[in-house]
């Protein structure tokens, strides 16, 4: 590892894995925590629990700003645990300067979202920072979930479930990229930033056998898959075409040279699904807007372990590896 | 773009009953051949696309890759990076450059190393981006790290033609281009000194895409004329390199060797002439340029005209740039990879102590080296 923390090491990926098992798990270990699931599941199974903290640039973007963010990211993580979210914490850090006008938005926001999930802000902490000390808010939330469905798991995929996504992928990452570099993209894209908790609550009133929920935020679809793999010891075989991804997201991908599933997402997720309820998983999962595009895009082998393998249409594989480093533009 | 969509351009070329025609119609040819044929992609963007696009898995056995090395990010010698490590840590600073160029660490680490230390380090995607970083930060002095073949030297070149028509006194120029005819004669001409019972391990080439939209097909008229190489200038999609590969085996087979344009939708013969121009104006050969993994090719860098010093950060700053050499790491075998000795695999720090993450040799640094990408998309039958 590096003497000084580096961008790459936040980017969801390997950098990233490696800081927080070398520095984090290291000094905090214990069982709960090392099951690194999205919200760690407290109190003998009745409670799902999380933290996230929100750093974005832009603030303002195509399709929610950072107090929507933060609402969605960690009751996110709770729906992904089959917890429905209820009790939240809202920490708040601005920089000197910043306009009360934008705070209030950002918390106005913040409060829709908050209804969507049915939950609360419940205690908080504000505090200003000189300017230049933070990059004008940085917000973190806590959230408690109570678990409607105990045993989603991401150690507990098996030749038995296929992988299906929920929406486009890609959608988030886009849409900052091009929002961030002043590439002046002109598109209709938009963040994919929303709730999931009622797409879930639906599921698992449908009765359909979910294995495994993760929403697909930094490092995409592809880290996800990655984990599964190597938490659960099995082998993901995508179908490269089944993977759902926008024209827009497709373009600025071809330009930048990035990989669809290498971007975050903030309103998509993946889901490990037995076969026998697959089909009506994606319908289920259709009849949201948020859904619309849900698709099966891989099955369950153990051709190689601990891998994901893509197929073309073509009949070539590859692996579709964990992103490293920053997200950086290919030069040629 | 109403009429014309984005992913018309590519959408084609990647079409999958198209690929598999040409993997059909290559495979009649293949049989034809009476030996096993090697051929070069010289260019990194084109061993990305045979990696990401599985295309080794679609070939007979006899025709073999061997991995070139046009990717410019790559090819940058540890010197060059500490120069820009370097030149970064000064104060009044703004150093920008490419993409990928980023990642690459130098003895000291490599810039994002730098920019965790306090170095204002960032990357543009067209060097124009830096006029308006110049104009936001006047009292600070913007050097541009220019990197890449032919392909990125006219875009060095059209912003140099700007500062000095706008009279910008604070854009440097830390030049690293190189270019491709020179390190592909390169290849060919010191194999006898590696292994004296091949001449010509290289059967034919596949030309790279954007160099010679920009350069022209002709820089490669040496090859079929004086080594007898086939040379087949082909697109970064899969169905252009399925097809270079047809147009060449076809020519083995016919006992030609001829200089070929697969990529008619966008490479001429002459090339871009104003590009070409600007490149002439402003740069000019150097003797020697070190590339990471091959060692000091003659004439393949350009440097400033010296007309143009007083924009040359390399003389700006000469005091405090360091100029001792620095070997490539002992265990990394890059050099053999590219001159087809060797495959990625086969070097013993492979996906152990050399990994995308952490790179020992120039192969596995960007996305477009051969070690990357073998890493990253695997080499699976």
């Amino acid at each position: 590892m590096t003497k000084n923390i580096v961008l790459a090491q936040g980017n969801g990926g390997e950098e990233n894995g490696e800081l927080i098992s070398k520095i984090f798990y290291k000094h905090f270990k214990n069982e709960i925590l090392e099951k690194s699931e999205d919200a760690a599941i407290i109190d003998g199974g009745r409670l799902a629990f999380t933290t996230d903290s929100f750093t974005v640039s832009p603030i303002f973007f195509d399709g929610g700003d950072i107090g929507k963010l933060s609402i969605c990211g960690t009751c996110n993580d709770l729906a992904m645990m089959g917890a429905k979210p209820t009790y939240m914490t809202c920490a708040v850090i601005v920089e000197e300067g910043f306009s009360v006008e934008e705070l209030e938005k950002i918390v106005r926001s913040m409060k829709k979202e908050l209804e969507i999930n049915g939950a609360l802000i419940v205690c908080g902490d504000t505090k200003v920072v000189p300017r230049g000390s933070v990059d004008k808010i940085f917000i973190n939330t806590t959230g408690v979930g109570v678990v409607q469905k105990s045993g989603i798991s991401s150690n507990s995929v098996s030749e038995e479930d296929v992988i299906i996504v929920s929406n486009e992928i890609g959608k988030h990452g886009a849409t900052i990229f091009a929002n961030r570099e002043g590439m002046e993209f002109s598109s209709n894209l938009q963040s994919d930033c929303t709730s999931l908790w009622p797409l879930v609550e639906k599921l698992l009133s449908e009765g359909i056998a979910v294995t495994a929920m993760r929403d697909a935020t930094r490092g995409g679809v592809a880290a996800v898959l990655n984990e599964w793999a190597k938490q659960s010891k099995v082998c993901i075989e995508v179908n490269e075409e089944a993977i759902p991804v926008s024209d827009e997201v497709r373009g600025i991908c071809e330009i930048l040279g990035f990989e669809a599933y290498n971007l975050a997402n903030e309103g998509t997720f993946v889901l490990a699904v037995k076969r026998s309820d697959a089909q009506r998983a994606v319908e289920v999962l259709k009849t949201f807007e948020e859904g619309s595009k849900a698709s099966i895009i891989a099955s369950v082998t153990h051709q190689h372990d601990g891998r994901v393998l893509l197929l073309s249409p073509w009949g070539s594989k590859r692996f579709m590896d964990l992103p490293t480093g920053e997200l950086l533009p290919r030069i040629c | 773009m109403s009429s014309l969509e984005l992913k018309d351009l590519y959408d084609g070329f990647r079409n999958p009953d198209v690929i598999k025609s040409f993997q059909k119609l290559i495979a009649a040819e293949a049989e034809k051949l009476d030996r096993t044929v090697n051929i070069m992609e010289v260019c990194g963007g084109h061993t990305h696309t045979i990696m990401k696009y599985g295309l080794t898995q679609l070939l007979p056995e006899n025709i073999n890759f061997i991995h070139g090395p046009g990717c410019p990010v790559c090819i940058m010698p540890k010197e060059r990076i500490d120069h820009a490590y370097t030149l970064a840590m000064q104060e009044d600073v703004i150093l920008l450059t490419l993409g990928d160029m980023i990642k690459v660490p130098g003895s000291h680490g490599s810039l994002q190393d730098a920019r965790a230390k306090g170095a204002d380090v960032r990357y543009v995607y067209s060097p124009m981006d830096a006029l308006k970083v110049a104009e936001e930060n006047p009292t600070k002095k913007i050097i541009f790290f220019a990197i890449g073949f032919e392909t990125t030297t006219p875009m060095s070149a059209a912003l140099l033609d700007v500062v000095i028509k706008r009279d910008i006194k604070n854009i440097f120029f830390h030049i690293n281009h190189v270019t491709v005819p020179e390190v592909m004669k390169e290849l060919i001409d010191s194999r006898d000194e590696h292994v004296n019972s091949y001449d010509h391990r290289i059967d034919a080439f596949i030309g790279p895409s954007h160099v010679s939209v920009i350069s022209g097909s002709k820089i490669y008229a040496v090859f079929p004329e004086h080594y007898r190489i086939p040379v087949v200038v082909a697109g970064f999609e899969p169905v252009d390199v399925m097809e270079a590969i047809y147009m060449m085996i076809k020519q083995f087979n016919e006992g030609r060797s001829d200089l070929e344009i697969q990529y008619k939708r966008l490479v001429t013969h002459e090339g871009n002439l104003k590009a070409q121009a600007l490149i002439e104006k402003y740069f000019e050969k150097v003797d020697l340029f070190k590339w990471r993994g091959m060692g000091n090719v003659p004439n393949s860098g350009l440097k400033l005209r010296d007309a143009f010093s007083a924009y040359d950060a390399e003389v700006l700053y000469k005091e405090v740039l360091p100029y001792d050499e620095i070997d490539d790491h002992k265990l990394c075998i890059c050099g053999d990879i590219l001159r087809g000795f060797a495959k990625p695999q086969q070097c013993s720090v492979f996906g152990t102590a050399c990994k995308p993450s952490s790179p020992l040799g120039s192969c596995m640094v960007s996305s477009e080296g051969a070690c990357a990408a073998y890493y990253k998309y695997g080499n699976l039958l």
